[in-house]
């Protein structure tokens, strides 16, 4: 009898998922670091960008930059023509109903930080609370802390477990009437873990009260649905997202926007001046006060046509095949530990190693060529809820692969040989 | 590997597992706290100063192998020496650290502190060694804390 054992076999993803002709794609991975092929596992940090990202911003400033909506010239309607495609296109990406929702700002901070001017300087008061989880990024912190310090309101935290993952009983129990915002991260960066903000959104909107979801770490990996989420707020950083820094988008339900005070003043988001009113404009420009990084925006929306055309869902699927593949390479190693150990996660991969402080693992594997995190990851009471300092922090994009992860794993035994 | 072994020499190692003077100084006339806030180390310097002289020194904190060290190895140093000694001290460790100055070829107090030369290689290890320096500078004037940034 003929097997047809082979025949009938089914590609395995990574073979689907054709990862050496994306490597192709980003000509930074093509580099020796230290006499060693470049192994880049700091995309949460922050990811590289692809040629075809690269191309798009050098085209329009060799061909169309200009400042964008002043000039009734020819380089001034290109250029706003494509600030504008790209508003569209981040749309599309996060499905938001009008484009008008999409904010420019620098980065998921800057997002942030408008919510706090724009809703929280107006809606939060004296006896107030801001909910956060335990897990939060500093940039979805400190700004919260800065506003219930100036308006006397009280910053709640909700808490989580051993693994990293969030009480979603003692979030329920923080929701009370006084409760004005609820800010949490989509995925933690120091974790991986990926919160269950559907859910949760659901539960403060049966108490009126809005949402913001930090999408920092999850709208390079994960596929976004703002309506379908019914987030009031979501903000990304297009640095994280294969895109140049200085570029990414606060999207905000217009029935909040509209409401919200504007955030920096300047030109572009007014309507009229006179030294005794400014009658503001409306949305978006009424929060992009001043010239914005056109050149990073517009890369913002090449990113974004980069990921719709080798496949998202593809893409996260992989992702996640990396994620089990290294997991399983670096917590077999002896005395190291995993940080974070969600059901649900993302692929960040935090780890420590007994004895030896984080810092001197990111140097003995930046010798190797792997570019690792070390440190607190801007989430110094995550650091504390674990009781370590720091960790090592590996994170994967769809471009690395597994025989990185082998690279990772090697290299993190060569550590505990050195400290041995 | 070679920068790295230089980098992580054998007594770097062993100041790491077994830091000395590693405690708080009950007798302390002078404390300074360091910080970094890039990856987190902090450290507590203890000082008695008795006439222009540290006549003990200790420290307490978390950090990494290099900062760990030289901060247990900067107390053997500095203990018994003058303020003007432990400046002295201090400015050729920096130097040397941040490659400023050449202990081969410029005479100098470092003795074995050399064995630090080699992180000027590494330029983001740099505040590592130099944090419980800046530190012990810091409580010899006086100051009560100090951060790298």
């Amino acid at each position: 009898m003929i097997s047809t054992d082979n025949i009938l076999l089914e590609p395995t993803l990574e073979e689907a998922w054709d990862v050496e002709r994306v490597r192709e794609d980003f000509p930074v991975l093509r580099q020796t670091v230290n006499g060693k092929p470049l192994v880049y596992l700091d995309n949460a940090a922050s990811s590289q960008v692809p040629q075809v990202v690269i191309d798009r911003g050098a085209r329009y400033l060799q061909e169309e930059h200009s400042n964008i909506h002043r000039g009734v010239h020819y380089l001034s309607m290109r250029a706003t023509t494509a600030y504008e495609g790209a508003r569209e296109k981040v749309r599309r990406f996060i499905n938001a109903r009008e484009a008008k929702e999409c904010i420019f700002v620098r980065g998921a901070t800057e997002g942030i930080n408008l919510v706090m001017h724009g809703y929280g300087r107006k809606f939060v008061g004296a006896g107030d609370e801001v909910i956060i989880s335990a897990m939060e990024h500093h940039a979805n912190i400190v700004p919260w802390q800065m506003l219930c310090e100036e308006k006397g309101a009280r910053l709640r935290v909700i808490p989580m477990n051993d693994a990293g993952e969030l009480l979603l009983d003692e979030y329920d129990a923080l929701l009370n009437e006084r409760t004005k915002i609820v800010a949490v991260g989509h995925i933690s960066n120091a974790l991986g873990t990926i919160n269950p903000v559907k859910e949760m959104i659901a539960l403060a909107h049966k108490h009126g009260v809005p949402v913001l979801v930090d999408g920092a770490q999850s709208a390079p990996h994960l596929t976004v649905d703002v309506q379908d989420l019914d987030c009031d707020f979501f903000v990304l950083s297009g640095h994280k997202m294969f895109a140049p820094t200085g570029s990414g988008i606060i999207y905000g339900k217009a029935e909040w926007l509209e409401k919200m005070n504007p955030f920096q003043g300047g030109g572009d988001m007014i309507r009229s001046v006179t030294f005794e009113k400014t009658i503001y404009a409306g949305l978006p420009t009424k929060f992009e006060a001043g010239t914005p990084a056109i050149a990073s925006q517009i890369g913002l929306g090449a990113a974004i046509d980069y990921l719709n055309s080798i496949g998202r869902e593809r893409l996260v699927a992989y992702e996640q095949e990396l994620l089990a593949y290294a997991t399983e390479k670096v917590s077999a190693i002896e005395g190291v530990r995993i940080i974070g150990t969600a059901r649900e996660k993302a692929s960040v991969l935090s780890f420590v190693i007994d004895g030896v402080h984080p810092h001197d693992i990111g140097t003995i594997l930046d010798q190797e060529g792997i570019a690792v995190r070390a440190g607190h990851h801007c989430a110094q009471p995550v650091m504390q809820r674990f009781k370590v300092p720091a960790t090592a922090r590996a994170s994967f994009a769809f471009y690395n692969t597994k025989q990185e992860a082998d690279v990772l794993a090697r290299a993190i035994e060569r550590v505990i040989e050195v400290f041995s | 590997m070679s920068e790295l072994s230089e980098l992580y020499q054998q007594v770097i190692l062993d100041h790491n597992k077994k830091p000395r003077n590693f405690h708080k100084l009950e007798t302390a006339n002078r404390t300074a706290e360091g910080y970094n806030p890039l990856c987190g180390d902090q450290l507590t310097v203890y000082l008695q100063l008795e006439d222009e002289v540290v006549t003990a020194i200790s420290f307490e904190g978390s950090g990494c192998a290099i900062s760990k060290a030289a901060a247990s190895m900067m107390t053997q140093s500095v203990k018994g020496k003058s303020k003007q000694e432990a400046e002295t001290l201090f400015e050729e460790f920096h130097g040397m650290v941040t490659g400023e100055l050449d202990e081969e070829a410029t005479p100098n107090h470092l003795g074995r502190l050399t064995i630090f030369s080699g992180v000027r290689d590494f330029p983001a290890r740099v505040k590592c060694a130099s944090l419980s320096w800046h530190t012990m500078r810091a409580a010899l004037h006086g100051e009560e804390a100090v951060s790298t940034e």
